[in-house]
């Protein structure tokens, strides 16, 4: 089944089984290698992406179901080549990850709470990153992270994430 | 498409039906994508209720001023299902249709006696919720039916709490035992309609009929609700599983009704 | 911290440099490796806790379009030799696939392989395999007394038990005027990377060559391929560049890995292996220790405790590698932090039909933590004393350093009290107290929790041959190798892969500390296995010391060899040198001085400015030994097991809600000395993992069986890890009491915070319940258990 797929703000066709999971066809059909295979059954969190800003699990989604939104994955949050946005950098300030699988899909869970709440308490950020796994940190840096971040978004007076749409 | 193909299912959320389809447990030939047709996604007032369509997200009722207005149970609830992640996807539909006894929005709408409403073969059809939900993931929805929309009773009092308990091992678990509960108070805080109901506990969400009715006319008394309560599980079957025993939901069935039912009379009192 | 001005990048809160391709979702993972025309490979599992495999239909799975290759236990059996094992035990097999008899539920029988992974799960469901179901045992106690045999060949269920006395126990004993013994358990649980296993190998015949990219963490991988593939060392290449998605000692791949290199050979096409979620629980062979620890002790009036006896019973699984090694690991620390006099110590490992087992996390020192932490309350609380003065008066002091315990380890250094003062004082333990009381007084259950844990670190595998003694193994090296390129750039290269440790910016920040350039600048890489130095990857919290050790030297026998090279060409003695950022001056007379640019000209190409007996370029390597190994074991089992020690020191504020027998942690603070700390930001996230991999142990996370054999948490739904909601902020208090032994004073730190966190916990929650006359003494404390338990108490 061929469906048109918006990511990262450039359109894909991409010829896929109905069976394919939107993280699979991420991954295999478009090498966008930064959402992660955890479990498969959406508890993990490690495959999760952004459909028009707000985080959802790319395992629970097929690809055919995927077209019509505008869907961000990690790659699309870099300012540029070698540049890291003002989350990405508040994640290395604190160094709020280790091995790296989870983090990917953290950054957009933090990135879909600051485009909705810009001052975030701890409960609030703590809730948001619920529903995702991390097995290295004990989640304090990542916690940290994103308040940092938050704080340093707050203090911008731009658009938070260009790559953002409601 | 469902009546023509026995192995074509509907899929709105996905965020039950895929996990099943990954581990290779649900196998449907064929899959409906009913998530974006529209005329299944809205809330509206319709008479004395309020009606959901099948396919409206959860994360949308969180928020929704109607749902918090008219149906505050249902807004309580939203925060403890699943996840934000699963409810940016999941919906009041794919909940009801699942029809698993540990689901938020399953009791609630056995509490507040809903009405599903399932489109056949071109047709509607309508039926109350106590008779929709059969077993643990077995609900009266024909195989060949796709659910339209769930309609939640709105109670027309002025003074109206709810309250509502679970306990789970994480956070956002399904619960190993919850209760909800709804009343409405008259000017001296005496009950004059309640409505509870007993979550994951058993087979399928029940109705505590006989320990609401102990409530009219009254204010909030643990002992009495305690012990009505007791009473009315005393005979019935509990669930037990690799997360609780029959004894500690029997048991923690009845703390949790105290809960919801303190919290109810606790909301209602606040102008 | 240590004291400002000691180190220049050492301790200073520097950014890790492997954070960047991270955030930008650039890490080289194994799932992310894929060969041009590679093909995948799905798994199909016994059904059953031991049966008979009769017969194996393949041909409608070989019918399938997109089916490669259909693979069982018999033909690759044929092909290579069994897998590696820790204990000499030669009737006990092991191998990736069941040959005649499968003997867990989720054995690997046969591989599918096919062109995507759909297709081969496709076929797998194709595959009929008919079984005739044997009769199976899962409890540890009734394996050990016999009855079902798991592998009737080796005659019992009893792959090790051994029985080791050191000092003077039975006269201890006499002599003691009190005795307290109790069991307690230790639920099967593991670490549980959100990653999976995944190996992919590729075989080229024209070089002969079998190239190798996994997520492992695992010492001793290429060689075991080689070994277990009939292959010369040489033409097995492991890439270490691949990134691990998280390890904490599981992820020992050996079989996933044999499984493919031999389908990559047979059928000359690369193959890969990407473990799913439900094949990794069941049947990855990743589960840790499942442990009874039956302990007696004896104790005077005031509580010290002179002797201990403790049998550890350890439900192994169905196979064994190496993680029967986690009953001698704790032998390093068996006595915990505490002045025991004498010992005796019995470890037994059985098999049994469950899930293989794997290393986890400390090896096997957080069960043997908690069963002597459970063990001291007891004490305490037996004499109605208070739990934490009762540790205090067993504690070793700081003036005892080194000390040497029964079973033959020397503790390099420590400051326990120095440390539980810093955590006392933080928490304002007495307002704890009080806040314990007034809960408890207002009708809630509440307990301090408190623990004092060793984490024993540099790794050194003495427990092989005490427990093996056919093994003589003493050396557990690691190196590094650092070059100084003709352009004046230093590249460092490390001979293993990483799990999140930070590793690269270690070997930085040694390195820029010792040459005095700034660390971001010294590039760090990996080699492959063909191009490395000896290395025994990230285990036993071993790497700030080895990995940082060999960095160390090599960067000073490069420093030494450029003021040499200074020295010969200023014709001046070297003595009269100094070094100073890459610059070497005779400080008497700085006009003779040779900058960097110029040394490292000298060095590639003006070798007529050299000195003469020295090799041209600016490269050196350093292979450390580990400091205080190279000793085998007395004839009583004592010996040098690891060097260093570090400390931890958890106190924590736990209420439960008595009508639900919900636990939540209300304030939580440890108090950690791992030495000279390199790196404060890793060290701390390390902390912070380690007492959240305890919580889960503690708390939700069991790999749990039926009656039926069969696994009941084999997904994400039914092994519980713990979310951000689950995990509570907790408080550190640093304190650094260096090593002697080491070269900056720094000791590991990779398991901190598991080490001691279940003991915590367990304490708390005993504390809690103590006064309904109850006590729990098994882990995982699940909810409903102990509500119920609650609820049975206040009935009476």
């Amino acid at each position: 089944m061929k469906v048109e797929l918006d990511i990262n703000k450039e359109k894909h066709e991409v010829d896929v089984e109905p069976r394919m999971s939107l993280l699979d066809c991420l991954r295999d059909k478009l090498q966008l290698n930064g959402a992660h295979t955890g479990c498969e059954h959406g508890v993990c969190g490690a495959c999760t992406v952004l459909v028009d800003g707000t985080a959802v699990r790319s395992c629970l989604m097929f690809a055919v179901q995927a077209d019509g939104y505008a869907i961000t994955t990690i790659e699309g949050l870099s300012p540029g080549p070698g540049e890291l946005s003002i989350l990405q950098d508040a994640f290395c300030e604190t160094h709020g990850m280790q091995c790296g699988y989870c983090t990917p899909a953290m950054i957009l869970a933090a990135q879909s709470l600051l485009s909705k709440n810009a001052s975030p308490t701890r409960d609030e950020i703590v809730d948001a990153i619920s529903g995702n796994i991390c097995r290295c940190t004990g989640y304090a840096q990542i916690v940290e992270a994103i308040a940092l971040a938050a704080e340093r978004m707050r203090g911008q007076n731009q658009p938070q994430d260009a790559s953002v749409t409601r | 498409m469902l009546a023509a193909d026995d192995g074509a299912r509907v899929i709105a959320g996905g965020q039950t039906l895929v996990p099943l389809m990954a581990m290779r447990l649900a196998r449907p030939t064929r899959l409906i994508d009913i998530a974006r047709i529209p005329g299944l996604s809205f809330v509206r007032e319709q008479g004395a209720s309020v009606v959901v369509g099948a396919a409206t997200k959860q994360h949308v009722i969180e928020t929704d001023p109607l749902i918090h207005a008219k149906v505050p149970l249902l807004a309580k609830v939203m925060p403890f299902v699943g996840h934000s992640a699963t409810r940016a996807r999941g919906t009041v539909g794919g909940s009801i249709a699942n029809g698993d006894a540990a689901a938020e929005i399953v009791l609630v709408a056995v509490t507040l006696e809903a009405t599903l409403t399932w489109r056949e073969n071109g047709a509607d059809q309508e039926m109350p919720a106590a008779e929709f939900f059969l077993g643990p993931m077995v609900t009266s929805l024909p195989l060949a039916a796709c659910l339209k929309s769930v309609s939640f009773p709105v109670w027309q009092e002025p003074r109206v709490g709810v309250g509502f308990h679970e306990v789970n091992a994480r956070q956002s678990d399904f619960a190993f035992v919850s209760a909800a509960a709804q009343l409405a108070l008259d000017a001296e805080g005496l009950c004059t309609s309640a409505t509870i109901g007993l979550g994951a506990a058993t087979a399928v969400p029940m109705r505590l009929d006989a320990v609401a009715d102990t409530l009219v006319g009254k204010g909030f008394d643990e002992a009495k609700v305690r012990e009505a309560t007791k009473a009315a599980l005393a005979d019935v079957e509990m669930l037990a599983d690799l997360h609780a025993s029959a004894d500690y939901r029997r048991r923690v069935a009845v703390t949790m009704v105290v809960r919801a039912v303190a919290d109810a009379y606790e909301s209602a009192r606040r102008p | 911290m240590s004291a400002p001005g000691k180190f220049r990048f050492i301790s200073s809160d520097r950014r890790v440099r492997e954070d960047r391709r991270f955030v930008v979702g650039k890490g080289n993972f194994a799932a992310d490796i894929v060969p041009q025309g590679v093909k995948h490979v799905a798994l199909v599992t016994c059904p059953h806790p031991a049966a008979k495999i009769v017969s194996i239909d393949k041909s409608a799975a070989l019918d399938m379009p997109g089916v490669h290759y259909v693979l069982d236990g018999a033909e690759l059996a044929g092909a290579t030799n069994v897998l590696a094992t820790g204990l000499d035990t030669p009737n006990v097999p092991r191998r990736p696939l069941a040959v005649d008899v499968a003997r867990y539920a989720g054995e690997w029988v046969v591989a599918v392989v096919a062109d995507s992974r759909a297709l081969a799960e496709d076929a797998a469901e194709l595959v009929a395999v008919e079984y005739e179901p044997l009769p199976f045992v899962l409890d540890g106690e009734a394996a050990y007394k016999g009855g079902v045999l798991v592998h009737p060949a080796h005659g019992s269920n009893v792959l090790l038990d051994r029985t080791f006395v050191w000092g003077e126990v039975e006269k201890d004993f006499a002599a003691s005027p009190h005795k307290f013994r109790h069991v307690v358990k230790w639920g099967r649980s593991a670490t549980v990377p959100v990653e999976t296993f995944g190996v992919t190998a590729s075989w080229d015949p024209w070089r002969e060559m079998l190239d190798v990219w996994a997520s492992i963490q695992m010492p001793k991988y290429p060689d075991q391929i080689a070994m277990t593939m009939k292959l010369p060392m040489s033409s097995v290449r492991v890439h270490y560049d691949v990134d691990v998605g998280g390890s904490y000692g599981v992820k020992r791949g050996i079989k996933h890995t044999i499984l493919v290199a031999y389908l990559a050979k047979r059928l000359g096409m690369p193959i890969r292996f990407i473990e799913d979620r439900l094949e990794n629980m069941r049947g990855g062979d990743m589960h840790g220790p499942e442990r009874n620890f039956d302990v007696e002790v004896a104790f005077d009036n005031n509580g010290i405790i002179r002797s201990m006896k403790m049998r550890a019973l350890d439900n192994v699984g169905a196979y064994a590698g190496r993680s029967p090694f986690q009953l001698g690991k704790p032998v390093s620390a068996i006595v915990g932090p505490y002045k025991i006099k004498s010992v005796q110590y019995q470890a037994i490992a059985v098999l049994s039909n469950k899930t293989v087992q794997e290393a986890v996390r400390a090896f096997g020192q957080s069960p043997t933590n908690y069963a002597i932490e459970r063990t001291i309350e007891e004490v305490a609380n037996k004499l109605g004393l208070d739990r934490l003065e009762v540790r205090k008066r067993n504690l070793i002091r700081h003036e005892d350093f080194p000390y040497l315990i029964p079973s033959g380890s020397t503790y390099d250094s420590g400051n326990y009290q120095a440390v539980i003062e810093k955590v006392l004082t933080k928490a304002d333990y007495p307002a704890l107290v009080a806040e314990r009381d007034r809960l408890r007084a207002a009708g809630t259950l509440a307990g301090i929790g408190i623990a004092a844990c060793l984490e024993p670190s540099g790794g050194n595998s003495s427990f092989e041959p005490l427990l093996n003694p056919k093994v003589g193994t003493t050396t557990w090296m690691d190196s590094c190798r650092i070059s100084i390129d003709l352009v004046g750039s230093i590249t460092a290269t490390m001979h293993t892969t990483s799990a999140g440790q930070g590793h690269e910016t270690l070997v930085g920040t040694v390195v820029g500390e010792v040459l005095e350039v700034d660390p971001d600048k010294v590039r760090v890489v990996r080699a492959d296995s063909l191009n490395s130095l000896p290395s025994n990857s990230p285990v036993g919290s071993r790497m700030a010391i080895m990995l940082g050790g060999a960095a160390f030297h090599a960067a000073n026998k490069l420093k030494a060899k450029l003021i040499a090279i200074a020295a010969h060409d200023l014709d001046v003695p070297a003595e009269r040198l100094t070094y100073e950022n890459g610059n070497v001056f005779d400080a008497s007379a700085p006009d003779k001085k040779r900058t960097w640019t110029e040394l490292v000209t000298i060095g590639h190409r003006y070798i007529h400015r050299m000195p003469p007996d020295m090799e041209p370029g600016l490269s050196v390597s350093h292979i450390m030994p580990v400091p205080t190994g190279g000793g085998l074991p007395t004839a009583d089992g004592r010996v040098q097991m690891y060097p260093c020690y570090s400390f931890e020191f958890h106190l924590m504020l736990v209420t439960i809600d008595p009508d639900l027998g919900k636990p939540e942690i209300k304030r939580y603070v440890i108090g950690h000395d791992c030495g000279t700390v390199i790196n404060p930001k890793i060290v701390r996230g390390m902390t912070m993992g380690g007492i959240a991999h305890g919580i889960g142990a503690a708390l939700y996370e069991e790999f749990a069986y039926n009656d039926d054999g069969l696994l009941v948490a084999q997904n994400f739904m039914d092994y519980l890890l713990p979310s951000a909601h689950e995990v509570p902020p907790v408080e550190i208090v640093h304190h650094e009491t260096p090593s002697p032994l080491t070269v900056f004073g720094q000791k590991g730190s990779g398991e901190s915070g598991y080490l001691g966190a279940p003991a915590a916990v367990a304490s708390a929650v005993n504390d809690a319940i103590r006064p309904l006359g109850i006590v729990v003494n098994s882990l995982p404390i699940k909810v409903a258990r102990l509500g119920d338990m609650i609820a049975a108490a206040r009935e009476k």
